[in-house]
C-alpha cells in the first residue's frame, strides 16, 4: 500500500518555491546582465572576504554562546514537571508572536547611549558606556533572536531519552558525570546539530539586526547593496548568496562528519 | 480520499496567496507611490486633514497609498515589473534616468489647470526641460543640523566638522551611497556629479577616515534625543526634529550642498492616466499644498501655497534660502559609476570599526 502519489503537492511546492528559485539563483551567479556565461561575479565577490569573516565570526560567536545558554536550559528543563515544562516551553515561544522589527527597535532604546540601561548604569553612578553600533549589541541581539531556536530541539531530543537507559547506565556503575558524558549527551546530538544550523544560517545572513544595532557590514547587508539600487547587479548579489550557501553546508557537513564518528545519527 | 484533501489543503494555501498578486484591478482606484511621511494623512482621527481622504470625497475616486524609501528601491520596483503604479513621486535625477529609458507618461496639462500654481523657476527644470512629464512636488537642500548645546558656531568649517574627532560615535551619516558621497566629493571641492573614478575614490577614502553611525530615519530619533549630536539631513525634516529640540541648528557649508526637487509623475504603465492627473492636479490646490507643507515641512514650488505660508516660515532662511550657485542638483551618472558607488560603498562600510 505505499505510494508515492501524496507526496505530489509537497514535490509540487518543493520544486516551484524552493528547486526553481535555488537554480535562478545558481543561473544569476554564472551570468553577467546580457546574459552572458561569466565568472566575473566571482571575481567580484573576492573583494568581499571581509565582509563574509566578519558574517561568520559573528554568527559562530551568536552560536557558541546559544548553544552554552540553551543546552543547560534544555536539560534543566526536561527535570521538571510535565506542566511547568509545557509552561516554559510556552514563554520560550512568546517573545517570537511579536513583530521581529518591533524587537529590534525594542533593543535600540535599551541600547543607545540616552538609552533605558545607559540611563539605569547613570542613576547607579557608572560611566554611560557605549553599547549601540557595536560587534556585541549584535551578537547579543542574535543571540536574544534566535536563543529559542536552539532550545526547543535540544530540549525535544533530550525529553525524549527513555529513562530506562539512564537506569541500565546507573546499574552498570556509571556516576552521574559518566551517565551524561555516555548517554544523555551522544543521544542528544542530533538536537544540537538541529539547534547549530537554526541559528549559524540565519545569524551569518542576518541583515535587519545588523543594519540598526551595528557598524560595518555584513553579508545580508552587502546581498542587499546588489539587489537595490540604479543598476541591480542580480549576477553578483546572486553569487554572494551562493558561496555563502556553500559555506554553510560545507560547515555543517564538518559538524555532521563529526557527529557519525560520535553517535551514528543525524538530523538536519 | 486522504489524497483529495491533501491536493484540497495544498490548493487552498495557494488560493490564499492568491489575491495578493491582483490588487489594485478596480476601475475607480488608483494606486499612488510616494516617500514615506510625505503627504498629509492627518493626525488621529482628525480626517480634515487627510489629503486622501479628501481627496475620495470630492471625486470618488480611491487611492490605494503606497510607501518607497529610496528612489533606487522606486525604480527596482518599477523596473521588475512587479508593481504597477499610477502617481509617483520621484527626485530630479531619478526623473532623468526614468525619461531617458521611456518609463514615464507624457502628462496632459490641460487636465491640470493648477499648474498654474508652480512658480516659473520650477517650471521646465534640468530634468525635464520642456515640462512633460512632471509635476514639481516639494524642493529642498542638504544641510548639517547639529546641536549648537555641544558645537559652537566657530567649529562650523564647513562639511570638515564632521571629520572632528572630538565627538565620537556622536556623528551620524547617511545611510546611502549618493548622499554620503556628495558629502565627501564637495568637502574635497568636486562636482557631486563627478564620473571620474579618482575622485569618487577618494571620496571613499575620505568617508574612511572617520568613524560614523551611518542611519537615515534614526535622525529623527537620536538627534533630538542628543544620542547624536551632528548629521547632514534634509531642511525638511530639520524643522520637524526642531520641534522636539531647541538646541538644533542648520548650517549650509559655505563650499555649497546638494538641492533636490521631488516631483509626480505617471509611469507608463498606467492605465489611469485621467484619474492620476486628477490626483496631481487636486494636490497643487492651495489648501491640499499647505496641509502637505504643515505636516511635511519641506519647501513648496507652489505660489499660490507659499503666499499662504507665516512670514515666519518664509524668512528664515531654512526652508526657501537664497539659492547659491554651487548648489548641486543631483544628475543621473551611468550604470558603471553606479557599480563603482556601490563597490565602494560596500568598502567604506566594512572598514568603518
Amino acid at each position: 500500500m505505499k505510494s508515492t502519489k501524496p507526496l505530489y503537492p509537497y514535490i509540487v511546492w518543493m520544486v516551484l518555491f524552493t528547486i526553481i528559485p535555488l537554480g535562478l539563483v545558481v543561473y544569476y551567479s554564472f551570468t553577467d546582465r546580457d546574459g552572458n556565461f561569466t565568472f566575473n561575479n566571482f571575481l567580484n565577490i573576492t573583494k568581499l572576504t571581509e565582509v563574509y569573516a566578519d558574517s561568520l565570526r559573528m554568527a559562530f560567536f551568536a552560536t557558541l554562546i546559544c548553544l552554552l545558554v540553551a543546552y543547560p536550559f534544555a536539560y534543566i528543563m526536561t527535570k521538571t514537571k510535565v506542566n511547568t515544562q509545557r509552561m516554559m516551553n510556552m514563554l520560550i515561544m512568546l517573545p517570537m508572536w511579536m513583530n521581529f522589527l518591533l524587537r529590534i527597535y525594542s533593543w535600540i532604546t535599551l541600547l543607545e547611549n540616552n538609552g533605558i540601561i545607559n540611563n539605569i548604569l547613570v542613576a547607579l553612578g557608572f560611566e554611560r558606556q557605549t553599547l549601540i553600533n557595536t560587534d556585541g549589541a549584535v551578537i547579543t541581539v542574535m543571540i536574544y533572536n534566535y536563543l529559542p531556536f536552539m532550545i526547543i530541539p535540544i530540549y525535544n531530543v533530550l525529553s525524549k531519552i527513555e529513562n530506562s537507559l539512564i537506569e541500565a547506565g546507573q546499574d552498570l556503575g556509571c556516576n552521574t558525570f559518566e551517565i551524561f558524558r555516555r548517554i544523555i549527551f551522544p543521544l542528544s546530538i542530533p538536537g544540537v546539530i538541529t539547534g547549530i544550523t537554526m541559528v549559524f544560517v540565519p545569524a551569518a545572513s542576518t541583515f535587519v539586526i545588523s543594519q540598526r544595532l551595528g557598524r560595518g557590514m555584513m553579508i545580508g547587508d552587502a546581498i542587499e547593496q546588489y539587489y537595490v539600487g540604479n543598476s541591480p547587479d542580480l549576477g553578483t548579489g546572486s553569487m554572494l548568496s551562493l558561496v555563502l550557501m556553500v559555506v554553510i553546508i560545507i560547515s555543517m557537513a564538518v559538524v555532521n562528519h563529526l557527529d557519525k564518528d560520535e553517535a551514528g545519527s543525524m538530523l538536519i | 480520499m486522504k489524497k483529495l484533501s491533501i491536493v484540497i489543503a495544498a490548493l487552498f494555501l495557494l488560493c490564499c496567496t492568491l489575491p495578493l498578486y491582483s490588487c489594485g484591478s478596480d476601475e475607480n482606484t488608483i494606486v499612488v507611490c510616494n516617500w514615506g511621511q510625505y503627504m498629509s494623512t492627518g493626525s488621529g482621527v482628525d480626517s480634515t486633514e487627510d489629503v486622501i481622504k479628501l481627496f475620495t470625497e470630492k471625486t470618488g475616486i480611491k487611492v490605494k497609498y503606497r510607501t518607497f524609501t529610496t528612489n533606487e528601491d522606486l525604480y527596482s520596483l518599477m523596473k521588475n515589473g512587479s508593481a504597477k503604479y499610477d502617481v509617483i513621486f520621484p527626485s530630479d535625477y531619478m526623473v532623468e534616468k526614468m525619461v531617458d529609458e521611456g518609463m514615464l507618461h507624457k502628462i496632459n496639462f490641460e487636465n491640470i489647470p493648477n499648474f498654474a500654481n508652480i512658480m516659473d523657476e520650477f517650471k521646465n527644470p534640468y530634468y525635464d526641460e520642456t515640462n512633460e512629464y512632471t509635476v514639481p512636488y516639494f524642493w529642498g537642500t542638504v544641510g548639517l543640523v547639529y546641536n549648537s548645546k555641544y558645537i559652537s558656531e566657530d567649529e562650523l568649517n564647513g562639511w570638515d566638522v564632521l571629520w572632528s574627532d572630538k565627538y565620537p560615535n556622536k556623528i551620524m551619516m547617511f545611510n546611502n551611497p549618493r548622499d554620503a558621497f556628495a558629502i565627501a566629493l564637495n568637502k574635497l571641492g568636486y562636482s557631486l556629479n563627478t564620473t571620474n573614478e579618482e575622485e569618487i575614490r577618494a571620496a571613499a577614502e575620505e568617508l574612511k577616515k572617520q568613524t560614523f553611525d551611518y542611519k537615515m530615519d534614526e535622525f529623527f530619533e537620536r538627534l533630538p534625543n542628543e544620542d547624536a549630536y551632528m548629521m547632514p539631513y534634509y531642511a525638511g525634516d530639520y524643522i520637524t526634529v526642531k520641534e522636539e529640540n531647541e538646541d538644533l541648528a542648520f548650517y549650509i557649508p559655505e563650499s555649497g550642498t546638494n538641492i533636490f526637487n521631488d516631483a509626480m509623475c505617471i509611469p507608463v504603465t498606467s492605465e489611469k492616466k485621467d484619474l492620476a492627473e486628477k490626483f496631481i492636479n487636486f494636490m497643487l490646490e492651495a489648501e491640499i499644498g499647505l496641509l502637505n507643507v504643515d505636516y511635511v515641512g519641506y519647501s513648496t514650488p507652489n505660489k499660490a501655497v507659499y503666499d499662504l505660508l507665516d512670514e515666519e516660515v518664509k524668512n528664515d532662511g531654512i526652508s526657501y534660502p537664497e539659492i547659491k550657485d554651487n548648489w548641486e542638483h543631483f544628475r543621473y551618472l551611468s550604470s558603471d559609476v553606479d557599480d563603482l558607488y556601490r563597490e565602494l560603498w560596500i568598502s567604506v562600510q566594512s572598514e568603518n570599526k
